[in-house]
């Protein structure tokens, strides 16, 4: 039995190899295209002083120095930081908190879960403006608004992200927590547990997989954040230095990559393209910790 | 007698909670309906009545549709036409081409396919502003820049995923019905097409929703690759609204926002279960 399996593996894989033209030629095409010359030169580039892609000079790690040296870059980074991990935890608590309570079997769960996730299908600009006419509206009634204070900047963008995020989050809380055994519960129960015990000592261990998915998701989506930042605030409200170079007080990193390449007149396009290789070894950093740790659960379990 | 009465307080205790996220839900949809009330009020209400029922001096009728239909430099028709056939190319390209290669990756499973399958893992960690410059800018030699040539770099830049989810896909995928189809003279076209395409039919639409999702939301590919003079699409149109002119008008702008959803909360109503689990099944990718 194990024998045949084998041989016919290699007859599909033989008679398949060569057609690769047709199944690969085109995502290859593609991927070449969209990713992999980008991705290479992109590398190169941020290793160079250049305006055009034509006329690039290698200049070596000046442009490294110039974005750790760009205090607006600085600022962006520990605003992103701070931004990534206070939506982490409170998106993450409401989510479980909203999940557990959709799992007990309560009257309209369905409709719940309906509206709770709606907001994730809304694009990211259109969220933006939604919520920025909100804000005016509320803060217009004491004579100010979102884009004058970078603290309205900043948990206006919070709850814009609660709103969207919450019900994404739900859905992964959901199914780990029908997953958990129900014969535990019921010993739980039995042993006279209290509800908080058999939440932290029963449910939570259970449905560690789960906490571990939505950490990252949520730290990593903190991180990228473009499109809502853009639409809310764009970085308002703007702080001029001594040094006469303006700070964006409630830009994160990956606007700030765009205003360097886009916004500024003078030639800053190697700063913003270091500037982007530094943001890609964070993100994909966060991302290969989050596949190490996973693994590593794995193989514990 | 305990046992009752705990019954009963557990009862209680499930209505008190299915009151609790009634009204959370109501507050969840308010922001939609704010946009609802304000698409109908006239601008200058908007800003000092936001959340009033556009009644009396405030009600605008369909003017702020009418208005916002040419409003920006840009008829909204072509954005909403030129986002429709964006989503709709760019999915059923990556969809015929992932499917197709990510078969070719699982089965010969030759050397140059494995380091293709940890290029495609790779992308998925790099976020687009890694590329963004250098993307546009290939993009633009090769004359990309239009609705009808933009899904080439999307299914450049969004195979890693879909790709990543097919192949894991085909491999549970017993072998044996493909032997068969091969000994019964399917050739390899055949055999995908007939016998392994109908197959992947759940992942097609796993993937087809997250992608449909990216390509319809997305701002910043469409708005540095296309040429925004010519061609813009649905997020495209309500950036430049607010950042083109000095004085916005929000009742027109909100209206378009109005129009802007309502195809998405239709497309939810109607195929909620596979999104929910599509959107699950992409967030699992690790």
């Amino acid at each position: 039995m194990k024998q045949k399996k084998i041989a016919g593996g290699s007859t599909i894989r033989a008679y398949t190899r060569r057609w690769w033209p047709l199944f690969l030629g085109p995502v290859v095409c593609a991927f070449i295209i969209g990713f992999v010359w980008p991705f290479i030169q992109g590398i190169y580039l941020s290793f160079c002083k250049f305006r055009l892609i034509s006329d690039a000079q290698f200049i070596g790690l000046g442009n490294y120095i110039k974005a750790f040296q760009d205090p607006s870059f600085i600022h962006a980074f520990w605003y992103t930081a701070l931004f990534a991990i206070v939506s982490l935890v409170i998106i993450n608590v409401l989510a479980f908190a909203v999940a557990c309570a959709l799992t007990q079997g309560i009257k309209g769960s369905n409709l719940f879960r309906t509206v709770f996730f709606m907001p994730n299908l809304i694009g990211g600009i259109v969220l933006g403006y939604i919520w920025s006419m909100i804000f005016d509206g509320i803060l217009g009634r004491f004579g100010t608004s979102i884009l004058l204070e970078s603290r309205f900047g900043f948990w206006g963008l919070i709850i814009l992200m609660c709103w969207q995020q919450v019900g994404y989050m739900m859905i992964i809380y959901i199914a780990g927590l029908q997953a958990v055994p129900e014969d535990m519960l019921e010993a739980a129960r039995i042993d006279g547990a209290t509800r908080s015990q058999t939440l932290f000592r029963v449910t939570i261990p259970n449905v560690m997989p789960s906490i571990t998915i939505c950490m990252f998701l949520s730290l990593t989506n903190g991180f990228k954040l473009f499109d809502q930042n853009l639409a809310l605030t764009g970085g308002q409200p703007f702080i001029i230095q001594s040094g006469g170079t303006t700070v964006k007080t409630t830009e994160m990193l990956a606007l700030n990559i765009y205003n360097t390449f886009y916004g500024s007149s003078s030639a800053s396009q190697g700063t913003a393209q270091a500037k982007a290789v530094i943001f890609f070894i964070l993100v994909a950093g966060l991302g290969l910790a989050q596949l190490a740790y996973t693994r590593r659960k794995e193989v514990q379990q | 007698m305990n046992k009752t009465r705990s019954l009963a307080a557990d009862r209680r205790r499930k209505t008190a909670l299915s009151a609790v996220l009634a009204v959370v839900c109501v507050i969840y949809v308010l922001p939609v309906l704010t946009v609802v009330l304000n698409s109908f009020k006239l601008n200058t209400f908007v800003k000092t009545d936001t959340f009033a029922l556009p009644s009396g001096e405030m009600w605008a009728g369909l003017e702020n549709f009418i208005k916002g239909m040419t409003f920006g430099n840009y008829p909204f028709w072509k954005s909403a036409a030129y986002s429709v056939v964006i989503t709709l190319l760019s999915t059923a390209l990556i969809l015929l081409c992932t499917s197709m290669a990510a078969w070719y990756i699982a089965r010969v499973n030759s050397k140059a396919c494995r380091a293709l399958y940890f290029l495609c893992v790779f992308s998925m960690v790099v976020p687009f502003q890694m590329v963004m410059y250098t993307l546009s800018k290939t993009a633009d030699q090769l004359k990309l820049n239009t609705p009808w040539t933009i899904p080439i770099v999307y299914l450049g830049f969004g195979a890693g995923l879909a790709i990543f989810m097919f192949v894991g896909f085909v491999k549970s995928i017993p072998l044996e019905i493909e032997e068969a189809a091969a000994i019964d003279g399917c050739g390899p076209l055949r055999t995908f097409f007939s016998v392994v395409l109908p197959m992947l039919k759940p992942t097609m639409i796993s993937v087809g929703i997250l992608e449909i999702m990216w390509v319809w939301n997305d701002y910043l590919l469409p708005v540095l690759v296309l040429d925004i003079n010519e061609y813009r699409t649905i997020p495209i149109h309500i950036q430049y609204l607010k950042g083109s002119y000095g004085t916005v008008d929000l009742g027109a702008t909100m209206a378009l926002i109005l129009l802007s959803i309502i195809p998405v909360i239709i497309f939810y109503l109607t195929c909620q279960k596979h999104i929910i689990k599509g959107v699950a099944a992409g967030a699992v990718k690790g």
